[in-house]
C-alpha cells in the first residue's frame, strides 16, 4: 500500500442560487428620503432667515444716515439775551428762543423775504426742533460765541430727511404729503450747493427718546440694557454656578433634590411675562424699589436667566468625564479641590456659553420690562440703575407702535443694532468654546 | 534538605514578612446587593498581591475599600475591618483625604489631568504640601518620573499636556503622580487592560522596581500578568476570597478547586 491517495478535486455542481433580498434597495431609498428631507428643513430654515434679515436690513440700513443741514449760524445777542442779563440771571440762557437762530440762518441762506411768513414757516419746518437743545448747548458751554457767526451742522426735519432719501412719493397731490413742493425746491437747491447732505448717523447710538424721530435714537436704551446686563451677569454666574456645583457634586440624591431638579427644569419653560409679574410684586410693591429702574429689571431677567444657567452649568459638570474626578481623589484631594482644580475648569466652555446664551436671551427680553414700567419715555442716561431708565427691546417696542415714515426705518435700525449685539454675544460664546475647549 | 524542609524554610520567610494592610470580614453593599462576601485579606508590605477572578467576582470592589474609593459611589456600604499599619482606616479618626496620600491609586483607563505633564506629577505634592519651591517640586517631578520610568522620554516636553502621550506613557504618567506624593501603599486597578503587549511589558517592570518602596495591590485579567508581577495572588469569585496563597504555589498547586479550574481556563 504505497500509492497515496490523491486528494480529488470536486467541482460544485450546485446551480447558482439567486441571492437572498435583504432589502438593500429599500434601505438606501430610505436613506436618500431621509437626507431629502434634512436638507429640505434646512433650506427652508435658511430661506425664512434670509427673508428675515433682508427686510430688516431693507428697511433699516437708512435709518444710519441721516440728513443734516451745515448753516452760519447768528449766535446774536438780540435774540438769545436781549437785555443782557445772562451775567445775573442764568435762566436766560437756558430758556432764549434758539430756534430762530436757526431759522433766520436758513431765510437768509435761502434768501427769503423774512416778512412772508408763510414762506419763513416753511422753511423753518425743514430744521428739525433738536435744534433749540443743539443750540442751547453750544451757548451754555461756552458762552463766549454770543455775537458770533459760526457753522453748525443742525439735523434736518425727519419728512426731509424721508424725502431726501426718496421715502416720499412726491407725485402724490401735494396737500395731501408732508413735504411741499417749495421745500423739495429748496431741498434740492440746498443738497447742490453741498448744503444739505446725507451723513452717518452718530445720533442713533447716542440720541434718547425723542418724539422727533431725526433727534431720536437708542443710546439711552443701550445704557439701560448695559445696566441689567451687567446686573444679570454680576447675581445669575455665581448664583447659578454655585447652585449647580451644589445640585451636581454634593447634594444628597433623594425627594426633595429631585423636586428642585423638576422645578427648575419647568422654570426655565415660564413664559417671561410671569417673570415681570413677580417682578413687580415683590421689588417694586413689596420691595419698594423704583419703577422703571434698571436694578429692578436686571433682577427680573436675573430670575429669569437663572434656570438657563443652572441646566447649562449642570449639563457642563456632568459631561467631565469620571475618570476625572477619580484621578484626583485618588490622590487624596478633597471634592472641593476635585471640583474647583479638575471639574470645573473643564466645564467651563460649557458654563460660559450657557451664561452667554442666557445674557443673550436676557438682552433680547421685552415682556416682563413692559410689566415693571421700563416702557417709559426715557430721554435723559441714567447715571445709576435706580434712575429711570428703558432697554434696547423696549425702544423697539415703542419705536414699533409709532406712525411717522422715519420712525419706521428707525425700528429697523435699532432691530439691527440690536441683533448685532446678539451676533457678538454668541460669537464670543463660540470663540470661548473654541478657546477652552481642552480634550481629555 | 527535603523538598517539604525547602518549602517549609520558603513559608516561613514569606510569613515574616510585616503586614501592611489587613482586611477583617470585609463585606460590601451597593443599596440592597452584596458584592463582598467577609473577605479577610492580609497585604504584606514591600509585596505584591495580585487579585484575580471573574468579571464581577468583587476583586475590584476589594481594591476600592483600601483608600475608600467605595465612598464615592452611592449607597455603597463597606462593614467589617481594614486597618493599615494598625489604624483602622474607616475609622472617623481617619481622614479619608489622608488615607489617600497614604494609599494611593492607578486605575484601569490612564487618565491623566488635560493639564502638562510636569502639573500633572506636581499636583499631588502641591496639595499636600509635600514642597515649598520651585527646585523642591522639579526634584519630585524628575525624580517620579525616573520611578516610573518615564523621565528620558518625557524630561525635554515637560510642558507639554499629560494627554498627548501614547496609552503607555500615560499609564506610566499616572503611576508617576501616584508615586509623586510618596504613598505606602499603590493599588493598581487593571493598568495594563488598555495597553498593547509592549507597553505592558514595561508596567510590568516598573511594577517589579516599585516594590522595593512601596506595597502593591493589583487587580489583573490576566493569570500570565498575575503570575509575573506578584509574590501573592488572591482568588475571587462571586463576592467570596477563594484562595489566597503564595503566586508560585497559586500557579502550580492551588487548595481550591475554583482556583484550579479559573487557572486552567474553564471557567471564567
Amino acid at each position: 500500500m504505497t500509492d497515496v491517495a490523491s486528494p480529488t478535486v470536486r467541482v460544485s455542481t450546485r446551480p447558482a442560487e439567486s441571492r437572498r433580498d435583504i432589502g438593500i434597495k429599500r434601505r438606501y431609498a430610505a436613506e436618500r428620503r431621509f437626507r431629502a428631507y434634512g436638507i429640505s428643513a434646512i433650506v427652508i430654515g435658511l430661506f425664512f432667515l434670509a427673508v428675515l434679515v433682508w427686510s430688516v436690513v431693507s428697511k433699516g440700513y437708512t435709518a444710519f444716515q441721516q440728513t443734516t443741514i451745515t448753516l452760519p449760524i447768528e449766535f446774536s445777542e438780540k435774540v438769545i439775551d436781549p437785555k443782557n442779563e445772562r451775567a445775573t440771571d442764568p435762566k436766560q440762557l437756558q430758556t432764549a428762543n434758539y430756534p430762530v437762530l436757526a431759522r433766520d440762518a436758513l431765510v437768509k441762506r435761502l434768501g427769503i423775504d423774512p416778512k412772508k411768513r408763510p414762506l419763513v414757516k416753511q422753511a423753518n419746518d425743514m430744521v428739525s426742533d433738536s435744534v433749540r437743545t443743539q443750540l442751547r448747548d453750544i451757548v451754555v458751554a461756552d458762552p463766549s460765541v454770543i455775537g458770533k457767526t459760526i457753522p453748525v451742522t443742525l439735523l434736518a426735519d425727519a419728512n426731509i430727511d424721508s424725502a431726501f432719501k426718496g421715502q416720499i412719493d412726491l407725485t402724490v397731490e401735494e396737500s395731501k404729503r408732508k413735504v411741499k413742493d417749495q421745500q423739495v425746491a429748496w431741498m434740492n437747491e440746498l443738497a447742490e450747493a453741498g448744503v444739505l447732505k446725507k451723513s452717518f448717523n452718530t445720533g442713533i447710538f447716542s440720541f434718547g427718546a425723542s418724539s422727533r424721530p431725526e433727534a431720536a435714537g437708542v443710546g439711552v436704551a443701550l445704557v439701560g440694557s448695559a445696566y441689567m446686563m451687567l446686573i444679570v451677569l454680576v447675581l445669575s454666574l455665581p448664583i447659578g454656578v454655585a447652585a449647580s456645583i451644589y445640585l451636581e457634586e454634593f447634594a444628597p440624591k433623594n425627594r426633595l433634590t429631585d423636586l428642585i431638579e423638576v422645578n427648575i427644569n419647568n422654570l426655565a419653560a415660564v413664559p417671561s411675562i410671569v417673570y415681570g409679574l413677580l417682578g413687580l410684586a415683590v421689588f417694586v410693591n413689596f420691595a419698594g424699589m423704583p419703577r422703571s429702574a434698571a436694578l429692578v429689571g436686571g433682577l427680573v431677567l436675573t430670575l429669569m436667566t437663572l434656570p438657563t444657567i443652572i441646566i447649562a452649568t449642570r449639563a457642563a459638570l456632568k459631561a467631565v468625564p469620571p475618570s476625572i474626578r477619580s484621578a484626583a481623589l485618588g490622590l487624596g484631594a478633597s471634592k472641593m479641590q476635585t471640583i474647583f482644580h479638575h471639574v470645573l475648569p473643564l466645564a467651563m466652555p460649557g458654563i460660559l456659553t450657557g451664561t452667554i446664551i442666557g445674557l443673550a436671551h436676557a438682552l433680547g427680553e421685552t415682556a416682563p420690562l413692559l410689566l415693571i414700567g421700563m416702557v417709559a419715555f426715557v430721554v435723559d442716561y441714567p447715571g445709576s440703575p435706580l434712575e429711570p431708565s428703558t432697554a434696547l427691546p423696549v425702544q423697539i417696542y415703542m419705536w414699533a407702535n409709532e406712525a411717522e415714515r422715519a420712525f419706521v426705518e428707525r425700528t429697523s435700525g435699532a432691530i439691527i443694532i440690536l441683533l448685532i449685539f446678539l451676533v457678538i454675544m454668541n460669537l464670543g460664546a463660540i470663540l470661548l468654546r473654541r478657546r477652552f475647549e481642552r480634550r481629555w | 534538605m527535603s523538598e517539604a524542609a525547602v518549602e517549609k524554610a520558603l513559608d516561613q520567610k514569606m510569613n515574616t514578612v510585616p503586614l501592611k494592610m489587613i482586611g477583617k470580614d470585609v463585606s460590601v453593599y451597593y443599596g440592597e446587593k452584596r458584592a463582598l462576601f467577609d473577605v479577610n485579606l492580609d497585604i504584606r508590605e514591600n509585596t505584591v498581591t495580585a487579585l484575580i477572578g471573574p468579571s464581577g467576582c468583587g476583586k475590584s470592589t476589594f481594591l476600592r475599600t483600601l483608600n475608600r474609593m467605595n465612598d464615592t459611589i452611592e449607597n455603597c456600604r463597606v462593614t467589617g475591618r481594614i486597618t493599615l499599619d494598625e489604624d483602622d482606616i474607616y475609622d472617623s479618626s481617619i481622614d479619608v483625604v489622608e488615607l489617600r496620600a497614604r494609599v494611593g491609586m492607578v486605575f484601569q483607563k490612564p487618565n491623566p489631568f488635560p493639564k502638562s505633564i510636569y502639573e500633572n506629577v506636581s499636583y499631588g505634592p502641591r496639595i499636600h504640601g509635600l514642597a515649598r519651591t520651585k527646585a523642591d517640586f522639579d526634584e519630585i517631578v524628575e525624580t517620579s518620573l525616573q520611578k516610573a520610568g518615564l523621565w528620558n522620554e518625557v524630561k525635554d516636553r515637560l510642558q507639554e499636556p499629560g494627554t498627548g502621550l501614547s496609552g503607555g506613557q500615560q499609564q506610566r504618567l499616572c503611576i508617576a503622580r501616584a508615586v509623586a506624593v510618596s504613598p505606602e501603599v499603590i493599588l493598581m486597578d487593571e493598568p495594563c487592560s488598555a495597553l498593547d503587549p509592549i507597553a505592558t511589558a514595561k508596567v510590568e517592570e516598573l511594577i517589579h522596581e516599585l516594590r522595593a518602596n512601596f506595597t502593591i495591590v493589583i487587580v489583573t485579567h490576566s493569570m500570565q500578568q498575575a503570575a509575573r508581577v506578584s509574590q501573592r495572588t488572591a482568588m475571587f469569585h462571586l463576592g467570596n476570597l477563594v484562595e489566597e496563597n503564595d503566586t508560585d504555589k497559586m500557579f502550580t498547586n492551588p487548595d481550591d478547586q475554583r482556583t484550579q479550574d479559573y487557572i486552567m481556563g474553564r471557567f471564567g
